[in-house]
């Protein structure tokens, strides 16, 4: 590690200063460079005044977890100066605002101290306060290019691109940008040991975060009611939503919307909309986090027995209660999988990155109206807010959204007597009927105990008859959602179970665990209730490690809840720390774990 | 909620509307509520209005929450889907329900209970967006189906079945709508049925939100000495505010003017509604007075009824949404994804 295009570096700010847009664009400018590259923003839950990082890993290899060590921080935020000059690696670089003197206390005899005086110099050039706070950020990221060769040819052509519009600002930003640059020039000795060089690895990629995906998924699965409450980190869905709606929804004639799009007075009222828009055909969902998903129980419980399709995706956030609405978990997955009162099961598909936050966003759809049921997506906020390298997505114009069994006026003309609830071709999804189509087809929707011929009922038999089809349904769906992604390698006697946005740092882990002479096979599950080839990779392997991103192992208790694979012979990799994982402390937990087995 | 089928007879000289159909198209099932319920006087003014506006059954949704009033809903129109939603959350489904097909009519039927206590925000939030809808609080003071707990429109000091004293101050849900800004505000009496069919109409035809509270006598637990939502509190102590006649506008009805305040309101459809003013000066135009009037009467132990504001010129969701007239639930597929040159197109901007 730490070489040509390979290295990490972290920006250390003040939340509200304006530092995004200077990580964003080193970012950006390393990938039209050619070079994977992947970032995670590790920011508060506040507006203005906390401290907030930023973490650029450059991988030549193409590996997007966060990285194993930092090798050089830009340290903007005195508050942070110890814990930030502690966490870099032997031998790494230190570059601080030398505006202000450095105490003597944090200097490591095993780190370079680069000091850049960055509030001077925009002092100086500036005149405006604004401009002398933000562009402090431009400038350090032209520093940066010196120092890391970014092309500034590259980041240039970026800024005006940003604020062609602007002149002045363009300007502003063009003279900040060669400031840092000309001083890092001047001042050190460019670039360092660890840098970039023009690849083309990224050719065919994209950068984009997950929430930008899923509404792309929404928009082209065909949505057209969105009802949400707005919380951390789901927000920006619905906002990505509504923008690529307004600019491809809107009746050019007329300039009316193809899409309703509501901000609700809470979850409650949301699930609701989506409930009784997906119970009138349209194809509705909602984005929400944890917070949200446990006020949405009662109307998810109410949507599996009515058999009312509706999407739902949960960004998860750290919990419980409101716990930290800005770092990431995996730790919704038995509130998704049960929830609600009652006998429920809920289908969810499990989006590994952006990418397939766009393809399970509009598989989903297509699961839920199939089986008319809700479906989540299971985003989290790794997925959803960081910005990912991914291949450009694509779209086939021979999609057809699956309606799933809907009567229509001339089917109901057809049937004697419509049934709402009727098993009629034994995969236990019955035919529904639309409102407004045909009186034949009328029946009451109800969360009551209703037979299957959708009236209320009372009577046992005719209860547990509706209750075990939907069941029936389940497994129907298990068989038909996408099927888990499985590498192998030859000889392998180690397994390795997740999901998610794990797909990173185990991907990696696989390599490293490799190198020191670990052969492990590795199952992403990609959809709940499990598909069967689940249940056989687990019986495979002598050792079986399930890694997932909560406390309590929940992955694990819904492997044995549903397919009966002993929960000790499964053993927990867990981080709830709300941090995306590493893989060396995956390779590290792993290692110990067969160190002590062969021991 | 249960329900017990009726016999589909029909007299064959039975008077058709319109459409073709009897009252018996616009029954549902039997109601399985208590004797003389107040409720089942609703349904049967329900169904006398939605025969008179030649509904036709099946573009019409009837939504409800839970408690004896949203039973109601399986007892007029069979041939209209219904809802039976969760407790207090009917307005958020219907308004979903809405958006995805503006072309249905929505009947949505709630009780005091359900609106004022556990679904108070979802009301309020409905009215604030004037989802468009008729909704009919059947409004008893009183929680039936868990046999007599006071809900939040008891009057206060007044007194349940087994005693106890109501001493929280209720929740007027016309006040709360009038100043929400709901943009159609009634209220009448289960036991008037000639006041309240065309109240009901008109709150149809209303394009946005129409409340209708209906003070509707639990025979159970709030019919007796000492209640204010009794049959016999409400024949001492209703005061018609504004006499209502429906007049639509495709029969040549000549309504008598006998009143000299009238004001005429021309409904979305085409229809009439005249209102009579039978409190001196009353005008249902204005929010302000309505207001102060049905305050004035609550302070007098008096019930205000009639239409008592209405507003025509009020935008509805779909309004505030600017959506195109087609129900977005048929829009074809075509018209909706911008398919695969958009996407390619859009990548770029993600270099």
């Amino acid at each position: 590690m730490s070489g040509i295009n390979d290295f990490a570096f972290k920006s250390a700010t003040v939340n509200g200063t304006g530092s995004a847009s200077a990580n964003t664009l080193l970012m950006q400018a390393i990938f039209r460079m050619g070079i994977p590259v992947t970032g995670k923003n590790i920011f508060p839950s506040n507006i203005q005044g906390l401290p907030t990082w930023y973490e650029i890993r450059v991988s030549h290899e193409g590996f997007t977890a966060r990285p194993p060590v930092i090798d050089l921080i830009v340290a903007l935020n005195p508050s942070t100066y110890p814990q930030d000059i502690a966490s870099l690696r032997p031998g790494g670089y230190l570059m601080y605002d030398s505006s202000w003197p450095l105490d003597p206390k944090l200097v490591r005899d095993d780190v370079t101290i680069l000091g850049v005086p960055l509030g001077q110099m925009c002092r100086e050039a500036f005149t405006r306060d604004r401009d002398r706070t933000l562009l402090r950020n431009i400038a350090y990221a032209g520093a940066l290019a010196a120092l890391l060769q970014i092309d500034m040819a590259v980041i240039e052509q970026m800024l005006t691109e940003n604020y062609g519009r602007k002149k002045s600002l363009l300007e502003a930003n063009h003279r900040a940008v060669r400031m840092g640059y000309d001083y890092a020039r001047r001042h050190f000795d460019c670039p360092l040991p660890f840098r970039c060089e023009p690849m083309n690895e990224t050719a065919g990629a994209v950068l984009m975060d997950g929430n930008t995906a899923c509404a792309l998924g929404a928009l082209y699965a065909g949505a057209t009611v969105g009802a949400w409450y707005p919380i951390t980190p789901s927000t920006s869905l619905m906002d990505a939503f509504k923008e690529f709606c307004q600019e491809f929804r809107v009746d050019p004639d007329t300039k009316l919307n193809r899409y309703c799009i509501i901000q609700a007075e809470d979850e409650l009222a949301a699930a609701g909309m989506v409930i009784g828009a997906g119970w009138m055909g349209a194809r509705s969902f909602t984005c929400t986090s944890g917070p949200g998903i446990s006020l949405m129980q009662e109307f998810l419980g109410y949507a599996y027995y009515a058999e009312i399709p509706g999407v739902f995706i949960n960004v998860q956030r750290a919990g419980p209660a409101t716990g930290l609405p800005t770092r990431t978990q995996q730790a919704d997955l038995l509130t998704m999988a049960y929830a609600s009162h009652g006998d429920t099961k809920h289908i969810i598909l499990f989006p590994a990155d952006p990418r397939e936050c766009f393809t399970l966003t509009v598989a989903a759809f297509d699961a839920a109206e199939r089986f008319q049921t809700p479906v989540f997506v299971a985003s989290d906020l790794d997925i959803g807010m960081n910005d990912w390298m991914m291949p450009r997505l694509t779209w086939d114009d021979g999609y057809r959204p699956d309606r799933g069994k809907v009567l229509d006026a001339a089917a109901l003309e057809q049937v004697k007597n419509f049934s709402r609830y009727l098993d009629a071709d034994g995969d236990g999804v019955a035919a529904r009927t639309l409102p407004g189509v045909s009186g034949k087809g009328a029946y009451f929707t109800r969360g009551s105990g209703h037979d299957k011929h959708g009236a209320y009922t009372e009577d046992s038999a005719a209860y547990a008859e509706v209750l075990d089809r939907i069941r029936r349904k389940l497994e129907t769906a298990a068989h038909t959602l996408p099927k888990p992604v499985i590498s192998r390698q030859d000889g392998a006697d180690v397994g390795i179970v997740f999901l998610g946005s794990s797909e990173a740092p185990v991907r990696e882990a696989v390599v490293r665990l490799r190198e020191h002479g670990v052969r492990a096979d590795a199952m992403r599950i990609c959809a709940f209730p499990f598909a069967p080839e689940v249940r056989e990779f687990l019986d495979r392997y002598k050792t079986l490690f399930v890694v997932e991103q909560n406390r309590d192992a929940q992955l694990r208790a819904l492997l044995t809840i549903e397919t009966g694979f002993p929960r000790d012979q499964m053993i927990p990799v867990l981080d709830f720390a709300g941090q995306p994982m590493t893989a060396d402390e995956l390779v590290t937990a792993m290692s110990t774990h067969l160190a002590g087995a062969s021991a | 909620m249960s329900s017990i089928s009726k016999p589909s007879v029909r007299h064959p000289s039975a008077q058709k509307n319109q459409i073709g159909l009897s009252k018996a198209d616009y029954e549902g099932a039997m109601s399985t509520l208590c004797a003389g319920c107040g409720h089942d006087s609703v349904t049967a003014a329900l169904v006398q209005a939605f025969w008179e506006l030649d509904l036709p059954p099946h573009r019409a949704a009837k939504m409800s929450g839970i408690g004896c009033s949203s039973k109601t809903t399986a007892y007029f129109m069979k041939q209209s889907h219904g809802f039976n939603a969760v407790h207090g959350r009917m307005p958020s489904v219907t308004a979903g329900a809405n958006a995805a097909n503006r072309e249905l009519t929505y009947i949505g039927i709630s009780g005091d209970g359900d609106s004022l206590n556990i679904g108070l925000g979802q009301l309020a939030h409905a009215i604030r967006r004037n989802v468009n809808m008729l909704y009919v609080i059947e409004n008893n003071g009183v929680y039936g189906l868990t046999k007599g707990q006071f809900s939040a429109s008891a009057d206060l000091g007044s007194m349940s079945r087994k005693g106890e004293v109501n001493e929280q101050t209720p929740i007027d849900p016309v006040l709360l709508a009038l100043t929400l800004g709901a943009t159609f505000v009634a209220r009448s009496f289960s036991g008037d049925k000639s006041q309240l069919v065309p109240i009901l109409k008109a709150a149809m035809t209303h394009r946005g939100f129409a409340l209708v509270d209906v003070i509707s006598p639990c025979v159970s637990f709030n019919d007796h000495e000492g209640s204010a939502k009794s049959y016999a509190y409400m024949r001492r102590h209703e005061v018609e505010t504004v006499m209502t006649d429906f007049v639509p506008l495709r029969r040549e009805i000549k309504v008598p003017e006998t009143h000299e305040e009238m004001t005429v309101v021309r409904m979305h459809d085409g229809s009439e509604v005249r209102l009579h003013a039978t409190a001196p000066g009353y005008n249902p135009r204005s929010r302000d007075m309505a207001y102060r009037h049905v305050q004035a009467c609550i302070r007098k132990g008096e019930v205000a009824t009639g239409i008592l504001f209405i507003d025509d010129a009020g935008r509805c969701m779909h309004d505030m949404q600017r959506t195109v007239p087609t129900p977005l639930a048929h829009l074809p597929f075509e018209q909706l994804c911008p398919g695969s040159a958009a996407l390619n197109h859009l990548m770029e901007r993600y270099r």
